[in-house]
């Protein structure tokens, strides 16, 4: 990675940026966020094949976002969920800069969000195959089967919310959960609330989910609560055509096109 | 008391296991599921987990319940009636399996629950609860017992701690409390008296990374400083390390209706959260992830210390471990330790 | 059964008094009377109050501890509880548990004059140690009350105002922000501290009790100092965010000190020794 401590070094002396995201040596075997904002910090950035965190959870992020303009090392999912971000604009070429790191680890500094897109566009968005054949084998299953597998895996949740504060897209300041008036989802960790909780989410980040899976590795009981977005992904698909994040903002489940083949709404 | 050294044979443990069972015990003791170790209702002995360093979470559970019902109410004809929990309906449990680091933070939970007003739900459930403890005989870089007052071989909050003697061997039970030796009782030809019952060599070696008087000393004067926020950029603000600490005990308060009837429900919340002490105003004393996290290490190193002459933390490493975003108390704590105030 | 902490007393909703737009006053009656007879607190203090299936709010205790056999409570409605005990009715019965927290040390008070500075939905904190002290009125010498809110609306407690205007050992000075005035409005017209400042009431051997918005606070101290107030004859009440009223919840603590049990009264000299985190 000696071309993004290069560039990165450049950005900040040159003060294009006051702020560049990106990975440092963490802990133990860990990899973790680093803030660069003075030039020398940059000597810490790394990449390699453990850097899966999605940063651009910290795009969003008051303190983050109040140093003023960002660069970030994107990933190809950081990148998908970059151009999501944008098409609900939460960031854009004003306060961002994407410096891409593609999945060959090459580095390309984009201009804009729409070079950063077409990049992006490039690959769709594929379920791997471990968690296809895991939601196979949900859909094979009777729905006692299936409401049993489930309640199994939710009952540990103690609601951290973990998974909602590493995703990108759950940047509400105010959360559903959050929301006493009414009550939609119950606040303690208990069978009903878990199950809403998790419901609500998946329903909330279909057609915005870019399938990354922060929310499962943050999860620290590793509950698979990616599946329940990666069944939306794949039921979304074949229902609506794949999902690719958009600067125009034609956004799956909230567009309404005449040919749409459900037909409640006509 | 005196602590009584017995020798525990490898297999009389799933005899002692079966003999607390036919006495009605309810066990709770740890088991992997997803590459993670959790207590859980241990219905056999088969499967109950011993090669891990940590469970997952932290035994809390056990006496302050992630959910648990504070009260029970109706309205009828006449009015309300109000039922608070009974505490007979709470059932016996033998805490099987617990680590050192966990027993001793029953400790610092209960002065939480106990300084002036006395929390008589937590102290019916943990007064129910007999604490197996098992010594460490191995660590990771997370550990730091022994830099807040503890030890791989700690017997503080254990009724018995077993320590395994070699890899493959059997174990030195010590009898701790009044409640260990009820448990004995049961099974007193499981527990045998031997003469030569060495544990030291068998402990795993945990390193002293600070001096916790030191960090207490350094965080009267640290409150205003810049660290906390270059140290928080990266919290996301999740609850993640105090719902697996032992000690973290800040809760909410909710009803759950249903109907007429319904519960009002003590349960677990973090101050990690953005929500946790807003007014209703909208003002928020603690508005930013630096002053949040800055109370975490505060409160655990400094309020309590000073408030209930206890540290709140026990060194188990557990939120370390769980941090999404590599939040690391211990690295935090040496950082502390070495600047100049 | 052992004593249950979170247990509230069933309390019946004997009387309700609309004070304000979204404020009103509930007068309370003990259900069981064996709970009403060990009850005691002391100015100051609060409690959670529940509406059951919706949950619990924390206020203090509005009415003095010199009238027995009632407590009462004013609240502004604005979360879901407030919300819920608006809806309530006379005769309702609601969950009240408490006393928690410190007093304000009235008997210490003895011999001094008392100046009490209240805005808008703080007056009914205050309400509970002015009663109080009138109602031991040979206990000190002047008594002044001054109290504003954002319009003639807005202000709490309009008989009791009107009450302690025809007192003469009490001298009260009502005011309302600029343009928050009626055609008829005979009192001042101005923010809180810049009508503590033209009242200007003498510091000497005086306690100033001031409670408020956070803004009026901030402003009205300054004030107090420059008539000479020092900062132990001024006391407040800190207001922050509680689940348990008894410690243990883990939200109110400022610093190592901690609001529900450490408070809610403070002495300006006591704030000062705190971090700003409230």
């Amino acid at each position: 990675m000696v071309d993004l401590i290069k560039r990165a070094k450049e950005l900040i002396e040159t003060s294009v940026v006051k702020v560049l995201i990106g990975y440092e040596q963490g802990t133990a075997n860990k990899t973790r966020a680093l803030f660069v904002e003075k030039a020398d910090d940059a000597d810490r950035l790394i990449f390699d094949s453990r850097c899966v965190q999605n940063l651009a959870a910290y795009v969003t992020k008051k303190e983050v976002k109040e140093k003023g303009k960002m660069a970030i090392a994107a990933t190809l999912p950081v990148m998908r969920s970059i151009i999501q971000l944008a098409s609900e604009f939460q960031v854009n070429d004003n306060n961002l800069l994407v410096l891409g790191i593609t999945p060959e680890s090459k580095l390309i500094e984009f201009a804009n969000l729409v070079e950063v897109e077409t990049f992006v566009h490039k690959y769709e968005i594929e379920i791997d195959a471990r968690n296809k054949e895991m939601l196979d084998k949900l859909e094979k299953m009777t729905q006692a089967e299936r409401w049993k597998f489930w309640m199994d895996e939710l009952s540990p949740c103690f609601k951290c919310y973990a998974c909602r504060a590493a995703c990108p897209m759950c940047y509400c300041s105010r959360c559903t959960v959050d929301f006493n008036q009414p009550q939609w989802i119950p606040v303690p960790s208990h069978e009903l609330g878990n199950l809403e909780w998790h419901i609500m989410r998946a329903i909330h980040l279909t057609g915005r989910c870019i399938d990354c899976d922060a929310c499962y590795n943050a999860c620290p009981l590793s509950i698979p609560i990616n599946l329940l977005t990666k069944k939306m992904l794949a039921d979304a698909k074949e229902h609506f055509g794949a999902y690719q994040p958009s600067l125009k903002g034609d956004h799956l489940m909230s567009t309404y096109k005449p040919d749409d083949k459900e037909n409640f709404i006509q | 008391m005196n602590i009584d050294k017995r020798l525990v044979r490898k297999d009389s443990l799933e005899k002692l296991f079966d003999i607390l069972k036919q006495n009605s015990k309810t066990i709770y003791a740890p088991f992997s599921k997803n590459g993670k170790t959790s207590f859980m209702d241990a219905k056999s002995f088969a499967g109950i987990s011993t090669g891990h360093i940590q469970t997952s979470e932290s035994s809390k559970d056990i006496a302050f319940p992630r959910a648990e019902k504070i009260l029970d109410y109706s309205k009828n004809k006449e009015g309300m009636s109000v039922k608070g929990i009974d505490f007979a309906d709470i059932p016996e449990v033998v805490l099987w399996g617990v680590r050192p680091c966990d027993a001793i933070g029953i400790g610092e939970l209960s002065s939480i629950f106990n300084w002036d007003y006395k929390d008589e739900i937590y102290n019916n459930r943990l007064s129910k609860v007999t604490v197996f403890g098992f010594s460490c005989n191995k660590s990771d870089e997370y550990c730091f017992c022994t830099s807040v007052g503890g030890n791989p071989g700690n017997t503080a909050g254990s009724d018995i701690l077993f320590t395994r003697m070699g890899e493959d061997g059997d174990y030195l039970a010590e009898i701790i409390t009044e409640k260990g030796l009820t448990v004995v009782s049961l099974a007193q030809n499981l527990f045998e008296k031997s003469e030569t019952l060495e544990r030291e060599k068998f402990l795993a070696e945990v390193p002293v990374r600070f001096n916790h008087e030191e960090i207490r000393k350094k965080l009267d004067k640290f409150f205003e400083s810049k660290e906390w926020i270059e140290e928080s950029l990266r919290c996301l603000g999740c609850g993640a390390c105090a719902y697996v600490c032992p000690t973290c005990a800040c809760f909410d308060i909710q009803d759950e209706a249903h109907g007429k009837k319904g519960s009002r429900v003590r349960c677990w919340d973090s101050c990690g959260f953005s929500h946790f002490t807003v007014h209703t105003s909208g003002h928020n004393p603690r508005g930013v992830q630096s002053a949040r996290w800055r109370q975490r290490i505060m409160h655990k190193f400094s309020y309590m210390p000073e408030r209930l002459s206890v540290y709140g933390c026990t060194g188990c490493g557990r939120c370390s471990r769980a941090c999404p975003v590599d939040m690391n108390i211990l690295e935090h704590l040496i950082s502390i330790q070495e600047v100049t105030v | 059964m052992m004593d249950n902490l979170y247990m509230p007393y069933l309390m019946r909703i004997d009387r309700i008094t609309y004070e304000a737009p979204g404020v009103k006053t509930f007068m309370l009656k003990f259900v069981n009377e064996a709970d009403q007879e060990k009850f005691s607190y002391k100015a100051g203090q609060f409690g959670e109050y529940s509406v059951y299936g919706v949950g619990e709010s924390t206020f203090c205790i509005a009415s003095p501890p010199t009238r027995k056999g009632y407590i009462e409570c004013t609240f502004r409605q604005t979360g879901k509880v407030t919300n819920a005990l608006s809806d309530c009715e006379e005769g309702s019965i609601i969950g009240f548990r408490g006393p928690y927290g410190n007093v304000f040390p009235i008997e210490e008070w003895k011999g001094k004059n008392l100046l009490f500075i209240a805005g808008g939905i703080a007056l009914p904190p205050m309400r509970c140690v002015i009663w109080n002290a009138l109602d031991l009125r040979d206990n000190f010498k002047d008594v002044t009350i001054i109290y504003g809110a954002r319009t003639v609306k807005d202000l709490v407690y309009k008989d009791e105002l009107k009450d302690w205007e025809l007192r003469k050992d009490v001298k009260l000075v009502t005011t309302v922000d600029p343009d928050g005035e009626s055609p008829d409005w005979k009192g001042e017209i101005g923010f809180v501290p810049t009508i503590v400042e033209k009242i200007a009431p003498s510091s000497k051997g005086t306690i100033a009790i001031v409670c408020g918005p956070p803004v009026m606070i901030k402003y009205t101290f300054p004030v107090l100092a420059k008539l000479g107030f020092t900062d132990e004859s001024i006391y407040t009440t800190l207001e922050n965010r509680m689940k348990c009223g008894f410690g243990k919840c883990g939200r109110c603590n400022v610093g190592k000190v901690y609001v529900c049990k450490d408070g809610p009264v403070f002495t300006l000299a006591q704030l000062k020794e705190l971090p700003d985190e409230y």
